[in-house]
This record gives C-alpha cells, structure tokens and sequence, in this order.
C-alpha cells in the first residue's frame, strides 16, 4: 500500500477529495475546505498556488498598516479629511497597495461627541486589508450578538468606560463596505513624532472597543 | 430587479426595512427587519449578494446605503444612552419609504 497524503488521495469518484477517514482526522470544516479547494483546482477555475499566494497575501498584513494610515491622519489635517471622504485613494497615496477588487473601506471618525464600533453580526467582516485577520473574540457569536445589543457593556469590559455625554455608534458591516474606526489622538502627545504615534494606535482602538493608548501606558510596554 | 436600477432613497429619508426569511443567501439580519431607521450614506450599487451566491456573475447590481436607527427603539430593553445609534448597511431592495 502506498503512502499519499490527503491532499493527493481520490475517491472512487477520481475527484482528488479526501476520503472518510482523512477527513475525519482532519475535523470537518479542514475536510470540506480541502475538497472545495481540490475541485476548484481540478475544473481549472484556480491553481494551487494561488491559495499560498493568498494566504501570504493575508499573512503579511497587520495592525501596524492600519496604526500608520492612523498616525499618519493625526499629524496631517489634510490628509485625515482626504482619508475620511476618499478612503482607498488616501490610502494608496500613503504607498499601500489595495486590490480593486477588494470592498470599500470607509474610515470613521471618533470624537468628543461620537464614538464608533464596528461588528459584523452576520459573519467576520473586517478591514483585513489594513488591520490583517480579525482576533478571534470578535468572530465570535459573544460579541457579534452583544455588540450590538449591550455596546456600553461590551466596552466595559475592554476596560472602556463611554460618557453618558458621548453619542455611541455601532456600525454593523454586513454588506460591501469594511469599517476602520480613526480614533482619537491621545491627549499629551502634541510633541511626539509620527513614528511614535504609531506604537500608541491598537488594532482594537481600530475596532473601536478601545482608545488608543495614551503615552504613559505605552511607555511601560 | 432590473439591471440598473436607480437609488431610491437620499439622506435624511425615513425608511423601513422589509421582513423575511427566504431559505437563501440574505445579508439583512434579522434584528433589524421591521425597524425604521434615517438613510445615512448612499454609497453606490454593488453586485447583488443574493444573487452572486448562486453563481450569477451577472450586471445585477443593488444600490446599498448606509441606514441609522436609534438603539432605544430597537431594543425594548437598551441599556445605553438614549442618543446611541446602529447603523446597518442595507441593500434597496430590502427598503420601502415610512
């Protein structure tokens, strides 16, 4: 008997598709989405390397993209209003490269008066092009039912308490539009260089469950 | 739905989101059928998902806003602040004027 790996093994059908017993080492989600991707590549409709390429592609993007796009409009009047009425050109302007292929982004602006948080009831929707794959609480069914029921509460628990003053804004992303949440500037860093402001800009004050850092808790880090 | 259908609805018009579930691929949670909310942003048309899920590829496009509803009326039992807000993105379809 030769030895094939899954990924190689047919079927009775000829479809390379992993068999009962493959599949079920391998859990069945990883099982469905190996058969899908075998016959994908068997009709032709994409090649093997496309998957590895694509998942690079989503492995080399980061929160720090998005901690730059955001330091970057806090030093930058004119910038920042671009960033806000035309997004993906602010963006590739700053030299990031967005496939066009890729949804909207829309950049939205907390304040003294507003404060956003995103969520995506239906699935995981989320600005993986500046921010790289979502954390795992925010797929989760938790926080995708509460964050739009109990936001307050939700917050609370990120350690965020909001002003009963403070208008809160959940944005539910459920169709062609990702939303990254521009936080505010922390107070006391009127000196600091944009490179530094950075560090201060967490992908969860992107998401919007959290300010940016002030400079003194950063400094501990 | 025709092919190029025109936006029907501006900023600021009052809106009321359709009801149902039709056993396929709909991007209108369910919280929010029913609820009238204030059409926030126009953005544009987008290829319709209900239809792309089947494999269409075709011009069937959607014009999609962004809709803004007041938390407390969504909820019976919210616990924010009476100015918070959920702004849901809806595609026209799902929208008739209220």
């Amino acid at each position: 008997m030769t030895e094939k790996t899954p990924h190689q093994k047919s079927d009775s059908t000829g479809h390379g598709r992993p068999d009962a017993e493959a599949r079920e080492q391998l859990g069945y989600f990883a099982g469905r989405v190996m058969a899908m991707e075998s016959l994908l590549i068997e009709k032709g409709i994409i090649q093997g390397s496309d998957v590895q390429r694509m998942a690079d592609e989503i492995d080399s993007q980061s929160p720090t993209d998005g901690a730059r796009v955001v330091a970057r409009a806090w030093v930058d009047p004119d910038f920042k209003a671009r960033l806000l009425t035309d997004p993906m050109t602010a963006i590739r302007d700053l030299g990031y490269e967005l496939a066009s292929n890729m949804p909207r982004l829309e950049v939205v602006e907390n304040t003294e008066q507003v404060n956003h948080l995103i969520v995506c009831t239906l699935c995981s929707c989320y600005p993986r092009a500046l921010l790289g794959r979502p954390p795992q609480w925010y797929k989760s069914l938790a926080y995708r039912a509460r964050a739009v029921v109990d936001p307050r509460g939700v917050m609370k628990e990120f350690g965020t308490e909001v002003s009963e003053e403070v208008e809160l804004r959940v944005l539910d992303s459920t169709a062609d539009i990702r939303f990254l949440v521009l936080p505010q500037r922390p107070k006391g860093t009127e000196e600091m260089r944009e490179d530094d402001l950075v560090k201060l800009v967490t992908r969860d004050s992107m998401i919007g469950v959290t300010p940016a850092r002030s400079p003194a808790s950063s400094a501990v880090l | 739905m025709t092919d190029a259908e025109e936006p029907r609805f501006r900023p600021g018009d009052r809106v009321r989101v359709l009801t149902g579930t039709p056993p396929r691929h709909i991007r209108t949670p369910a919280f929010i059928q029913g609820q009238t909310g204030v059409i926030e942003v126009f953005y544009r048309a987008f290829k319709n998902p209900e239809s792309l899920a089947y494999g269409d590829s075709g011009p069937n496009m959607a014009p999609l806003y962004r809709v803004r509803f007041d938390q407390g009326t969504v909820w019976r039992d919210y616990q924010g602040c009476p100015n918070d807000k959920i702004c849901v993105d809806i595609y026209q379809h799902w929208l008739e004027p209220a």
